[in-house]
């Protein structure tokens, strides 16, 4: 017999890469699926058209952006992460982008991120926990670049509205030498 | 060779100018690699990344890797993962803790000394001599507070000899430890760059770019590090020779006369870091200690300490290279670890508030590249104000090419020496 989880973390030797322990919600809400999803993809079309505000308002105030390295359930409080940004530090990246001087984004890279395999964890709270995988086409000066990644979003609502509380994207890649990456992702 | 013939370095490689062919020539990048990188030392890994017996991990040298090994005695060892055999890995894990290493293929097994213990149906191997048979080692390796060396050459200078007058800035950084020592132990980012790995080097004590490179980031967040790269700065470049080079903004710390300054923050934001080097230095030294703060030196070929932060510069091909970073920790200092860590994480890797930028320029650099004309890079800024500082070190304004002119220098002479 096998339980959840280990139908869902696979064989001991890859949960360095899919994660432990995620539970995930085995009831269907056909509402509450579309409305995350259109969340999730206007999220996605807010950062391929780098519509630095509006994706900035999408965050709670005590958010956290987190894109790990070395792994997927690494110890952000101990480990080195590409980004580990509490909602002070957002702001301050989008603060950056938007002085026009950030040369990384200068010219803006030119994205198209392709969203899907949305899957809800169960919660214990009113907190909504989603996963799903994106592939992102970068193109810029360098050249093009292939990115994909798991995300896994808390999503709250706030006077009735969704907001991002918690959004983790751990990059298939984030154990290799990867390319400047200072897009949201 | 003839000594009227001008020399192909006198053409390269001229009194503040370099050839672009320098960063772009692939003949020269592979002799860099046997001159340079197969001969001198250059940096691995610090010894608390390996801190039990039979631990280990892949590092590399130039663009091989390398597995820094702590054997079953305790001692460091460089081991090159090539099986004696016919080639294969004989370790596939980044880093882990074993004391031997099976090769998969045909299973000959080798101690963390490096030393082949068996192999597979040794009747096959009648007469064979097993010591003759062990793994391939980094042929000198030696550290300093910690920080691992190797050199593929068997003979040359030592260690110390090498890094000459740079001592003095690993001092400075261990010193800022209330142990002594430090720790790398967070992990590295691993930033890879479409760039020749001495557009790297160059930049990193290059303090003219700062104000317009990260003027975006210096903009919007109070970040002091600004002020030390003005057109007013006191702070200066020095060259120690070997190649070695450092902004010290020491002589603006001093003037500020202001314990932890250098991190922007105040003694009595840290209370107990304060505490602890007060109590191992007395407040006297642990003043002039915590004023001064952690050097920004650039260690030959490859060791960028930018006083939070450790970058270590891998070449991989001639427009190619990664840069690995990660968080300098104060072994035993917790108070202070984690404001490293969070500034480190905000400023490096490829989604760095810094680096990214750094690592775009050096990317256009490297595109310029092709480019024919002007066929020279030009690298005069501050000749006329190069002097001697009472050690007898070259030193020039933060923001002049003395760090890259003396970077060349010994470039020349480590790629001319036959
Ligand atoms: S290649 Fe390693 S044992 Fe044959
Ligand atoms: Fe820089």
């Amino acid at each position: 017999m096998t339980t959840d989880i280990q139908e869902n973390e696979g064989p001991d030797i890859l949960k360095e890469w899919v994660g432990k322990g995620r539970v995930y919600e085995k009831t269907f809400n056909p509402e509450l699926y579309h409305e995350v999803q259109q969340f999730i993809f206007r999220e996605a079309r807010l950062q391929d058209i780098h519509d630095y505000d509006a994706w900035e308002a999408l965050w709670t105030d005590n958010a956290l952006y987190w894109v790990p390295a070395n792994g997927t359930d690494t110890d952000p409080e101990r480990q080195m992460s590409l980004i580990y940004d509490n909602r002070s530090r957002i702001a301050l990246r989008i603060r950056q982008l938007k002085t026009g001087r950030r040369h990384s984004q200068t010219p803006p890279s030119q994205l198209a991120r392709v969203i899907s395999n949305f899957e809800f964890l169960t919660s214990s709270n009113d907190d909504i926990k989603v996963m799903c995988n994106v592939q992102i086409f970068e193109t810029n000066l360098r050249g093009d670049t292939m990115w994909a990644a798991r995300n896994e979003y808390t999503l709250r609502r706030i006077d009735g509205v969704l907001k991002m509380a918690y959004k983790k994207v751990v990059l298939i890649n984030n154990n290799k030498a990867i390319y400047t990456l200072s897009f949201l992702v | 060779m003839d000594g009227n013939q001008i020399s192909r370095w006198d053409e390269l490689i001229r009194p503040g100018m370099v050839h672009g062919s320098l960063y772009s020539d692939e003949a020269i990048f592979k002799e860099e690699m046997e001159k340079i990188w197969f001969t001198t030392w250059v940096y691995i890994g610090h010894e608390s990344e390996v801190p039990e017996k039979n631990d280990f991990v892949t590092k590399s040298l130039g663009p091989m890797p390398v597995l820094m090994v702590r054997d079953s005695n305790g001692k460091i060892q460089l081991l090159l993962n090539r099986c004696p055999h016919r080639g294969n890995a004989v370790c596939v894990q980044e880093q882990g803790n074993r004391a031997r290493f099976t090769c998969p293929y045909h299973s000959w097994t080798f101690s963390n000394t490096g030393d082949l213990i068996n192999y597979a149906f040794p009747e096959g191997y009648e007469g064979v001599d097993k010591s003759k048979l062990g793994l391939g080692k980094v042929a000198r390796v030696a550290s300093y507070r910690g920080f691992v060396f190797g050199s593929m050459a068997a003979e040359g200078p030592t260690l110390e000899e090498h890094l000459g007058g740079a001592i003095r800035t690993i001092d400075q950084l261990c010193d800022n430890s209330p142990t002594g020592e430090i720790e790398i132990n967070a992990g590295y980012l691993k930033h890879r760059t479409r760039a020749n790995w001495k557009f790297i080097l160059e930049n990193e004590c290059d303090g003219y770019h700062p104000a317009f490179v990260h003027s975006s980031i210096f903009s919007v967040s109070s970040s002091a590090i600004g002020d030390l790269y003005g057109d007013k700065a006191v702070a200066v470049t020095r060259a120690f020779g070997n190649g070695h080079t450092e902004v010290d903004p020491r002589p603006e710390f001093r003037r500020r006369d202001a314990p932890m300054s250098w991190f922007g923050t105040t003694s009595e934001r840290l209370p107990e870091y304060t505490k602890q080097m007060n109590e191992a230095y007395g407040d006297r030294r642990a003043r002039e200690i915590m004023i001064d703060g952690t050097p920004h030196v650039m260690i030959f070929p490859n060791l960028f300490i930018a006083e939070i932060q450790l970058f270590v510069i891998q070449p991989i091909s001639v427009n190619e290279s990664i840069q690995h970073s990660t968080a300098i920790q104060f072994k035993g200092a917790p108070d202070i670890n984690r404001r490293l860590r969070q500034q480190t994480m905000g400023s490096v890797g490829p989604a760095g508030f810094l680096l990214a930028d750094d690592t775009e320029m050096y990317e256009r650099n490297q595109r310029g590249l092709e480019i024919r004309e002007p066929e020279y890079l030009f690298l005069k800024r501050g000749e006329h104000r190069e002097r001697r500082d009472e050690d007898g070190y070259l030193i020039g304004h933060s923001t002049d090419d003395l760090p890259s002119r003396e970077i060349w220098k010994h470039y020349r002479s480590m790629m001319e020496a036959t």
